[in-house]
């Protein structure tokens, strides 16, 4: 009442209302991780993005260096690069490999391990514990694994594929799709376990009322009871897969054999760090990003149109 | 809704403007140093191997003792994946320490592109103490524009390394094996794998690393020519039938299964799968006392003297780099570590060649003592560098891609992969 006389008060305070919402001090709060968002991400992306026009290379503090704006030519390099076309075929194999094995994967799993199992707790670390290891470390396991002399070699004896596993431009990119499957599924499993203890187990009870068996459950409860879980899963496993970068690197030498592994991400790291092309490592860097998001976006729109 | 995109718009537009600003603005201070004379304190990094780090701590004590004024701190290279990235990342942030003991020459181009090196022909005596030093062989070390920007410090001149042992089993002899032709070696790496119980005949990574070729290709296709860089006077020689020669040899070990397509987790002539490795001689002090070994030079077509065979140098330089103030003191600490008797104490250390002529007349002493370096010493005066021009890591990148698919998967034909790597090459050396 008294600020509504004065009428000052009243209409600074508005302004502010308007400018910063009832509680300014939300945003005190949400400032750190703002920060954080801004440095880490927003800004190195604005960077790659402003680099890919140019003909850009790293260079020493107060150097005189010529690198000069050449427009769109970064990009018209890279899509019509043999290599990246290839790369792109090869982190597309990799996720039509990874992607529904993961989902199908984890969700059995998570489903398995939701059920009341003797060790059940341990279960659940256990499948846990590769996503938190060193890749460096996990790859050492696979590359005794499959390697020529390897393991799985060994048992298969005269069955054993020629080439070997590894160096075999059929076989490479599913085994390192198996891998990363194998090493990331832990995580995707806690995320479907947090979903299905969520899913009432008054559903459960009707539909078994009704006759329901346990693939009738699956399919009709706990399916639909997670989708939103999915829907996150999916998008993750594809960002994850199309910044593939480790098991290539290691696992098959460096996108070997013969570029068969080659992913985009490592191409980043040959272009932009080995040989000092920075500007085209961030035209591929843009080019990928792009298209993550269109298909995360196309993925989360098929997945939630249900 | 469009207002909060406009806003949005108007914030990303006015970040990359302010991006541009920040990144844009190569005027700025800290350039490199310009002062030739400038003495003080400085920084070096050198190799993180036992034998180096030794032999730098050595060299820093003794500056340190009669230099109080200009001391040296001394520290190993950080550790990264490799050197060359370490040293790039160090440039952009322009925290280099005045010299690295360890300055591939393929990466000089690149570091030079930069802005991160001196040149050395900045102090008066620059390159009269490189030339004189080294002799004709520092010719391969100067820059496009004529310039040295690296000082050829060490090298470790590659030969062929062989267990007497398989050999011996397989019935073979152990002295002078017959491993001077193609021809001969191939019947040799077929006996060695049937008889000698080795996996492999040589084990060389087949990778797609760039440096990959100067462990297998390289080194024969400098014998073969009798010296010449991959790419001489902007053209590529490696598409010639020479080059073609050294392919085609290689692809037979590959193909008839002598050679194993896929990488070795380890030291495979250590572990005695494969029967020989091509090395230098830091070889002798790793497999010395656990193998029986002896070395040869690397095989030509149709065999010639070994007096005669060049091979690649598998050099390392030192790099004086922009960040560093006090130039004048780092080009006489440069100088103290490559004099005759600092040199003599890395040889005595390491078993690493200096870049010296005339090495076994220089330190009689030592070969006398270790007859086992005197041929890879007698190889060191005939070495040759990877070629210094532009783009020189993306050349030999796309060398070894090419090499890759025709010689070791033989996913295409030799002829045809080479050939199209050297007009793309021709190309990327030209700087455009």
């Amino acid at each position: 009442m008294t600020i509504a006389a004065t009428g000052r008060p009243s209409g600074h305070r508005d302004r502010m209302r308007s400018l910063f919402g009832r509680d300014p001090i939300g945003y005190a709060f949400i400032a750190p991780y703002v920060l954080f968002l801004g440095g880490l991400f927003a800004y190195p992306l604005l960077v790659a993005l402003y680099i890919s026009f140019f003909d850009y290379f790293f260079a020493a503090p107060g150097a005189q260096v010529d690198r000069p704006f050449v427009g769109l030519s970064n990009y018209t390099a890279v899509l019509s690069d043999s290599v990246f076309q290839r790369s792109m075929l090869n982190v597309a194999e990799f996720i039509v490999i990874n992607v529904p094995l993961t989902v199908l994967l984890s969700l059995v799993l998570a489903a398995a391990l939701n059920a009341k199992l003797p060790f059940r707790a341990f279960f659940r670390v256990a499948y846990y514990i590769p996503y938190v290891t060193a890749s460096v470390a996990v790859i050492g396991v696979w590359l005794w694994l499959f390697s020529r002399d390897g393991l799985i070699n060994g048992v298969l004896g005269p069955l054993a594929p020629s080439p070997s596993w590894l160096v075999s431009d059929v076989l490479a990119m599913p085994i390192i799709a198996l891998v990363v499957t194998w090493k990331q599924l832990g995580f995707y499993v806690i995320l479907y376990l947090a979903a299905l203890q969520n899913i009432p187990r008054e559903l459960y009870e009707a539909a078994e009322v009704d006759g329901a068996g346990v693939v009738r459950k699956f399919m009709s409860i706990t399916i639909p009871g997670v989708s939103s879980v999915t829907t996150l899963v999916v998008i993750l496993a594809t960002i994850v897969g199309a910044n593939l970068f480790t098991e290539p690197y290691l696992l098959t030498g460096g996108g070997g054999p013969n570029g068969a592994s080659m992913s985009p991400v490592l191409l980043m790291y040959q272009q932009g760090i080995e040989q000092g092309h920075a500007g085209y490592a961030a035209a591929i860097g843009v080019v990928l990003a792009i298209i993550v998001m269109t298909i995360s976006a196309i993925n989360r729109f098929v997945l939630e149109k249900d | 809704m469009a207002r909060t995109w406009l806003r949005v718009g108007g914030v990303a537009t006015a970040l990359v403007l302010l991006i541009a600003g920040c990144i844009g603005d190569n005027g700025g201070g800290g350039g490199p140093a310009s002062d030739a004379t400038a003495t003080g304190p400085i920084k070096i990094w050198y190799s993180n191997n036992a034998e180096e780090v030794t032999w730098g701590k050595a060299m820093v004590t003794a500056w340190n003792k009669d230099h109080p004024a200009e001391q040296v701190t001394g520290e190993e290279i950080p550790a990264g994946k490799s050197s060359e990235e370490v040293i790039g990342a160090s440039i952009t942030a322009g925290n280099t320490p005045c010299l690295i003991f360890n300055t591939s020459p393929a990466a000089v181009p690149q570091f030079e592109k930069q802005g991160g090196l001196v040149a050395l022909d900045t102090f008066p005596d620059g390159a009269s103490y490189i030339q004189a030093r080294t002799g004709d062989r520092a010719d391969q070390y100067k820059s496009t524009d004529g310039k040295f920007y690296q000082m050829p410090w060490k090298t470790n001149p590659v030969m062929i390394f062989y267990n007497k042992t398989v050999f011996a089993k397989a019935g073979l002899p152990t002295d002078n094996p017959p491993l001077t032709t193609y021809a001969d070696f191939l019947a040799t790496a077929k006996t060695l794998v049937a008889k000698g119980g080795v996996q492999a005949a040589i084990w060389p990574s087949p990778t797609s690393d760039f440096y990959q070729p100067w462990f297998d290709f390289y080194p024969l296709f400098i014998a073969q020519t009798g010296g010449k860089q991959l790419v001489e006077g902007g053209v590529p020689q490696f598409d010639g039938p020479d080059g073609l020669a050294v392919a085609d040899f290689w692809k037979s070990l590959y193909e008839q299964k002598l050679v194993p397509n896929e990488a070795y987790q380890g030291d495979s002539f250590a572990d005695q799968k494969a029967a020989m490795a091509i090395v230098g001689p830091w070889a002798i002090a790793v497999y010395g006392t656990k193998i029986e070994w002896g070395a040869v030079p690397v095989p030509t077509k149709d065999g010639m003297a070994p007096g005669d065979i060049h091979t690649f140098s598998d050099e390392k330089s030192i790099g004086m780099y922009s960040s560093c103030t006090n130039l004048g003191t780092a080009w006489s600490f440069l100088k103290f570590t490559t004099s005759k008797d600092s040199d003599g104490q890395l040889l005595t250390l390491t078993g690493q060649m200096p870049m010296r002529t005339d090495l076994t007349a220089t330190y009689p002493d030592y070969f006398t003592a270790h007859p086992e370096y005197t041929a890879f010493a007698d190889q060191a005066s005939r070495t040759v560098e990877v070629p210094n021009v532009p783009n020189s890591v993306e050349m030999w990148q796309t060398f070894r891609d090419a090499y890759s698919a025709s010689v070791i998967f033989s996913k295409t034909p030799v002829d045809e992969a080479f050939k199209t790597a050297a007009d793309e090459i021709k190309t990327m050396v030209s700087g455009n």
